[in-house]
C-alpha cells in the first residue's frame, strides 16, 4: 500500500516535470534575440525560489551542522533572488521605443 | 493542516506568476511588467513560507528561535549584498554578475541536498538518488559559475589545459557518481557520512575542472548552460522536499535555459558539445592572413561622407563597449538623423559578450530599440545601403566565414557589411579578432579604416558634423 502511494507521487512528479519542461520551452521559443540576456537573467531570478526550500530546511534544523548548511543555503538563495531581480530590472528598464526617450530627455533638460 | 493549504496554494500562485512573468519577458513591450509580476510572486511565496514556522517538526521546536533569527539574518545579508552588487555593477560586467547570482542558486540547491542526506528521516532509495543527482548538478553549477565569473572578470585570462584532461574529467565525474552511489547505499549509517562528504568535494571539484579548459569567448554559452543546470537542480530538490513550486519553477527554467543555450550556440554556429569539449582557439595560429594594403582615413572625412549619405547601417561590436563609446555613438547618430540620414543598427547574435548584450549596452545609451535590427532582418539591406560603419567588431563581419572552408570561423553566419557601397571600420589597430583570423574585408576596395580609440574617433566625428552645420 505504502509502495503504491510512493510510486504514485513519483509518477505525478514526472508529470509535473514534463508539463513544466514543455511550458518553459513554449514560453521562450519565440523570443527575439535582443532579449536573450535579460531573459537569461530573468530565468536566473526565477530559480531563486530555491530560497523557499532553504528556509524550510533552516526552520527544521536540529543540529549545528544543519543550521550552518541551512544558513549558507538561505544566504545563497537570497542572493540569487535579489541579484537576479535587480539585474533583470535594470536591463529591462533600458528598453524603450523611440518616441519616449526624446520626450523624457527634453523634460529632464 | 490549514497552514499547509495556505503555503501550498501560495506556491501554486507563485509558480503561475513566474510563468506569466517569463512569458511577458519575452517581448520588449511587456518585459518590465513581466519581471515585476514574477517579483510579486517571489515576495508572496517567501512570505507565506514563514507560516511554516507554526508547522515545524517536534524535534526542531526547541531551536525555533535561533533558526528564525539565522534565517532572517541570512535573508538580509543575501539580499543586501546581492542588491548592492546588482545595482552598482557596470552594464558591461553584467554577464559575470549573472554568473555569480546563478552560481549562488546552484549552491543553495546543493545545500538542500546536503541537509537531506544528513537527516536521518527514513526515505526511499529513489528519493536519495534524486537528491544525489540534484546535488551533483547544483555543485557543478556552483563552482562552474564561479570559474566562469573569474574568466569573464579577467581574473583568469587563459584557459587551463593539459594532456589527458578529458580523461581526467571523465574519471572525476565517474568518481563523483560512485561516491554518490556509496552514500545512498550506506545512508543512515555512520559509514555513509564520509562518502557523502567526499561526494560533495568531488562534485564541486568537477564543476571547476569542467569549466577550466573552456575559453572566455564561449563563457556566455556556458553561463546559460549552468543557468539551466541550476534550474534542473532546484526542480529535483523540489521533488525531494515535496515542494511542487520548486519543481515547476526549476523545471521551467531548466527547459527554457536549455533552449536559450541552444539558441546561443546556434548563433555562434557551434554545437554545445563543441563548446564544452573542443579547445577552440588552439588551431587558429596557423591561419595566414590575406595579402594587400589597408586604406585609412581621417575621422572627419569619414564623418562627412556619412553626413551626406542617405542611409547608414552601424555594426557595433564589443570594442565599442570596451571604449565606453555608446553614448558618443548615439550622439553622432542623433546628429545624422537630424540631418535626414536613415540610420539603423545591425546586431549580430553574438555581438557583445552574450546574445542580446549589445542591445542592452545600446539601450543603456538611450538608443531606442526600434532602430536596432537583428541579423536576419537587416542582412538583405546592406547591398542597398550607402555606408556601413563597423565599430569594434571583426569576426562577425568577416566574409571569409562564408567562403573559406579552411577558416576556423567558416560557417558562422555574418553581417553582410561588405556588400555596402562604402564601409568604414573604426578599430584600434590592424590586429585580428577574437578568433585570431585576419579579416579580408579590411583589404577590400570599398573599405576604409579609421584607426583609433572608438571614443576619440567618435568625438572627432561629432565635431566634424557640427562644423558642417545643420542642413
Amino acid at each position: 500500500m505504502m509502495d503504491s502511494v510512493t510510486s504514485m507521487t513519483f509518477i505525478i512528479a514526472l508529470y509535473i516535470f514534463m508539463l513544466a519542461a514543455f511550458t518553459g520551452y513554449v514560453v521562450i521559443s519565440r523570443v527575439p534575440s535582443i532579449l536573450h540576456t535579460p531573459l537569461m537573467s530573468g530565468s536566473n531570478f526565477i530559480h531563486g525560489i530555491v530560497v523557499v526550500g532553504a528556509l524550510d530546511v533552516l526552520f527544521n534544523a536540529t543540529t549545528l551542522t544543519g543550521q550552518v548548511i541551512g544558513f549558507v543555503g538561505v544566504f545563497l538563495g537570497a542572493g540569487n533572488v535579489m541579484g537576479g531581480y535587480v539585474v533583470t530590472d535594470r536591463m529591462l528598464a533600458m528598453f524603450r521605443p523611440s518616441q519616449k526617450p526624446t520626450t523624457e530627455k527634453k523634460g529632464q533638460q | 493542516m490549514f497552514i499547509e493549504y495556505i503555503v501550498g496554494l501560495s506556491g501554486l500562485i507563485a509558480a503561475g506568476l513566474f510563468i506569466y512573468g517569463l512569458k511577458a519577458m519575452s517581448s520588449p513591450v511587456t518585459a518590465v511588467s513581466g519581471i515585476v509580476t514574477a517579483g510579486y510572486g517571489m515576495v508572496f511565496v517567501v512570505g507565506a513560507t514563514f507560516l511554516n514556522l507554526f508547522n515545524v517538526s517536534p524535534d526542531a521546536r526547541p531551536h525555533l528561535l535561533v533558526n528564525v533569527a539565522l534565517a532572517v539574518v541570512a535573508l538580509l545579508l543575501g539580499c543586501l549584498w546581492a542588491g548592492w552588487r546588482g545595482r552598482t555593477v557596470q552594464m558591461t560586467a553584467m554577464p559575470e554578475m549573472v554568473a555569480i547570482f546563478n552560481g549562488m542558486g546552484g549552491g543553495s540547491a546543493a545545500s538542500l541536498a546536503a541537509v537531506s542526506l544528513l537527516s536521518d528521516h527514513a526515505t526511499s532509495g529513489l528519493h536519495l538518488s534524486v537528491t544525489i543527482v540534484g546535488a551533483l548538478i547544483g555543485c557543478i553549477s556552483f563552482t562552474g559559475s564561479i570559474i566562469a565569473w573569474a574568466k569573464l572578470d579577467g581574473r583568469m585570462r587563459k584557459p587551463v589545459r593539459f594532456g589527458g584532461q578529458r580523461f581526467f574529467n571523465a574519471a572525476l565525474f565517474l568518481i563523483s557518481l560512485a561516491l554518490g552511489a556509496l552514500a545512498v547505499m550506506q545512508y543512515g549509517t555512520p559509514e555513509g557520512v564520509l562518502p557523502g562528504i567526499l561526494f560533495f568535494g568531488a562534485a564541486l571539484l568537477f564543476g571547476i575542472c569542467m569549466t577550466l579548459p573552456i575559453g572566455g569567448a564561449d563563457m556566455p554559452v556556458v553561463i546559460s548552460l549552468y543557468n539551466a543546470f541550476t534550474g534542473l537542480a532546484v526542480g529535483l530538490e523540489g521533488y525531494v522536499m515535496g515542494n511542487p513550486a520548486l519543481m515547476i519553477a526549476g523545471m521551467v527554467v531548466g527547459s527554457a535555459g536549455t533552449l536559450l543555450t541552444a539558441l546561443m550556440a546556434k548563433a555562434m554556429n557551434r554545437s554545445l558539445s563543441n563548446v564544452l569539449f573542443s579547445n577552440f582557439g588552439d588551431t587558429t595560429s596557423s591561419a595566414k592572413g590575406p595579402e594587400g594594403e589597408m586604406k585609412s582615413a581621417d575621422p572627419s572625412d569619414a564623418a562627412t561622407s556619412m553626413r551626406y549619405a542617405s542611409s547608414v547601417i552601424i555594426v557595433p561590436g564589443y570594442g565599442l563597449a570596451v571604449a565606453q563609446a555608446q553614448q558618443k555613438l548615439y550622439e553622432f547618430v542623433k546628429m545624422l538623423v537630424a540631418d535626414g540620414v536613415d540610420v539603423k543598427f545591425a546586431i549580430h547574435p553574438v555581438a557583445g559578450r552574450m546574445p542580446g548584450h549589445m542591445n542592452v549596452l545600446l539601450a543603456e545609451a538611450g538608443v531606442p530599440y526600434d532602430m536596432i535590427y537583428d541579423m536576419d532582418d537587416i542582412n538583405d539591406s546592406f547591398a542597398t545601403t550607402d555606408v556601413a560603419l563597423i565599430i569594434g567588431a571583426n569576426d562577425v563581419v568577416n566574409p571569409e566565414a562564408l567562403t573559406d572552408k579552411s577558416s576556423p570561423i567558416y560557417g558562422m553566419p555574418i553581417l553582410n557589411a561588405y556588400k555596402a557601397h562604402q564601409v568604414f571600420v573604426i578599430k584600434r589597430g590592424s590586429g585580428t579578432g577574437y578568433s585570431g583570423v585576419q579579416n579580408p574585408l579590411f583589404f577590400q576596395k570599398n573599405c576604409t579604416m579609421v584607426f583609433g580609440d572608438a571614443q576619440a574617433v567618435l568625438s572627432k566625428m561629432v565635431e566634424a558634423v557640427k562644423a558642417l552645420g545643420t542642413a
